[in-house]
């Protein structure tokens, strides 16, 4: 990775760290020590599976929240204040820009995630009193999700490229949901016939499948996952991001910025 | 500097009698609207479009739908309610958004099996919930354990409590008491001893403490049962061999069909009523006993007196 890239991405993850991103750490401890005391007295048999399946959902919606609203600034803001033409102007690329944009704010939720899996274990371990082996797999689990932003950094990012912060952050959200529902399109599209059915094939293989990247439920109930899966959902995660940040290079390098 | 003070001040003050009148408003209008409690509510009943809209947070769905079938169940005992309606739906909703919830399955039974006050009284409901945990956790013994439970105890059905505890005995690492009661069940044997057999192996086999209680105090109801059905047949004994029903329990002792007079497993000792009865003297203690029961008697709510 070139020098250049890596100055962006600091820079995108100092910035981040500016505007008070981290302060949702605060938010996301005292929902879960909360839900930690508050569990064991409100429900029955269910407090190790609260703190696994709160604390990895929080830790997954707070970061694609952080991811859709960081990402869609990225460049807008940067054309906005103008502060882009100062670094274009230097011997920086177009394509180093947006993929240092996107390391620097995929560092700034690795960071994130980091200090919410503390969380997680610190909440786990008071209810529990131990760990166990099966614990282990919230690790899985929370790679899935550091996968689940490095998806939705790249369509931000890619949306960011040509559009405006609001209809990028709509886009954003909007291919999130499609694609929690991406296996019942792929569904939908094996009953459909004809030429609905390759509309919703060419839909369903489109949008990103965030349900395969999704354990927790099972990870709670200490299922283990296939290193198979691990391995898949990996390369699936890096080939599209890698397709949607291409695609975001491709319309900022064409952009007229005048 | 020093206006922003006192701005602040009274902003500050504002904020405080504001929240803290919203606050008593509120409590006034729940108290004219005492139905807008939301215990009786279910926006949406359908379990799959829940699952869909949980956008594959499924799981944490699950355990706040858990949560809010303990509390609806809770609650309504509580008011020594007759009628739970919510409470199948929302069972429903919590197994089908997590299938491998095991104990929501488990409770759930517990739930929906034993009749008003002590349960839903919808046995059915909680033999379909019993199959669907089957149906997706086929593993699990203790489901099985369960659905003979309900069969036995709330349905009288001992061919299907036979039937479910054999299915449960051929399962990996199944404890082996499933075979006995498959057995016991086919036997027909007595109802005290495999009741008690049943409740004894519920407490055995259990980590969880409410659970142990609940057992232990069923056992305790048992022995109360079981007590009061053998003193009725000295009773009616007594009557036969001397032709008028004793005036007490001494009567018994001193005829020699009884070593002592007998007590509850609290040590209070029986009653023998004017009318030849055996009732208990303080039925509050045993809320599941459904012999020596004062005629009339409203049951108080369950206290367990065990913490195991």
């Amino acid at each position: 990775m070139s020098a250049r890239i890596v100055f962006i991405a600091s820079n995108t993850f100092r910035e981040a760290v500016r505007d008070r991103v981290l302060y949702n750490l605060i938010a996301f401890a005292l929902l879960l020590s909360g839900a930690a005391i508050l569990v064991g007295q409100i429900s029955i048999d269910i407090e190790r599976l609260v703190v696994i399946n709160l604390g990895l959902t929080a830790v997954s919606l707070f970061g694609i929240v952080i991811a859709i609203f960081i990402g869609i600034g990225l460049v807008s803001k940067e054309i906005e204040r103008r502060t882009l033409y100062t670094v274009l102007s230097r011997p920086v690329r177009r394509w180093e820009f947006i993929v240092g944009k996107f390391f620097g704010l995929a560092g700034t939720l690795v960071v994130n995630t980091f200090f919410m899996a503390i969380g997680v274990f610190a909440a786990l371990l008071y209810v529990s009193h131990k760990f166990a082996r099966p614990d282990a797999l919230i690790f899985v689990a929370l790679y899935f999700i550091i996968l689940q932003f490095l998806i939705i950094c790249s369509l931000a990012l890619l949306f960011s490229s040509f559009s405006s912060p609001l209809l990028s952050a709509v886009f954003t959200f909007s291919l999130f949901v499609i694609g929690s529902f991406a296996e019942d399109l792929r569904g939908f599209a094996g009953m459909a016939h004809g030429l609905t059915r390759w509309l919703a094939s060419a839909a369903a293989y489109l949008v990103p499948n965030f349900s395969a990247l999704n354990v927790i439920s099972s990870i709670a109930h200490e299922q283990p996952v296939a290193v198979q899966l691990i391995l898949h959902n990996s390369l699936y995660a890096m080939v599209y991001a890698g397709a949607a940040l291409s695609g975001a290079i491709l319309i900022f390098e064409y952009r007229d910025l005048k | 500097m020093k206006s922003i003070s006192k701005t602040a001040i009274i902003a500050s003050a504002c904020l405080v009698v504001c929240l803290a009148a919203s606050i008593i408003l509120l409590r006034r209008v729940d108290r004219i609207r005492p139905q807008a409690t939301l215990d009786e509510v279910l926006y949406i009943s359908s379990p799959k479009v829940l699952k869909r809209a949980s956008l594959g947070y499924d799981g944490l769905m699950a355990d706040i739908y858990w949560t809010r079938a303990v509390q609806y169940f809770g609650h309504r005992h509580f008011l020594y309610s007759r009628s739970y309606n919510e409470l199948a739906p929302l069972l429903e909703i919590t197994t089908h958004l997590d299938p491998h919830l095991l104990v929501a399955y488990q409770f759930g039974a517990s739930f929906l099996a034993p009749k008003p006050p002590n349960g839903a009284g919808q046995p059915q409901r909680a033999v379909e919930l019993m199959e669907y945990g089957i149906q997706n956790n086929p593993d699990e013994w203790r489901l099985y354990y369960n659905l003979g439970f309900v069969y036995y105890m709330e349905l009288k059905d001992y061919a299907k409590a036979a039937e479910a505890f054999e299915r449960g005995s051929k399962v990996p690492n199944a404890h082996p008491f499933l075979k006995v009661m498959a057995a016991q069940m086919a036997q027909h044997a007595g109802e005290f001893e495999t009741a008690r057999a049943l409740w004894t192996a519920t407490y055995q086999t259990t980590q969880d403490r409410q659970i142990r209680a609940n057992a232990l105090e069923h056992l305790r109801a048992l022995r109360v049962d079981e007590d009061v059905f053998h003193l009725q047949e000295l009773v009616n004994e007594y009557q036969q061999k001397i032709g008028i029903a004793p005036s007490n329990l001494n009567d018994l002792v001193a005829m020699g069909m009884l070593s002592g007079i007998p007590v509850d497993p609290d040590g209070h000792a029986y009653k023998l009523t004017a009318d030849g009865r055996i009732e208990v003297s303080e039925p509050d203690e045993f809320p599941f006993i459904t012999e020596g029961l004062p005629p009339g008697y409203k049951p108080a709510p369950p206290k367990f007196h065990v913490q195991p």
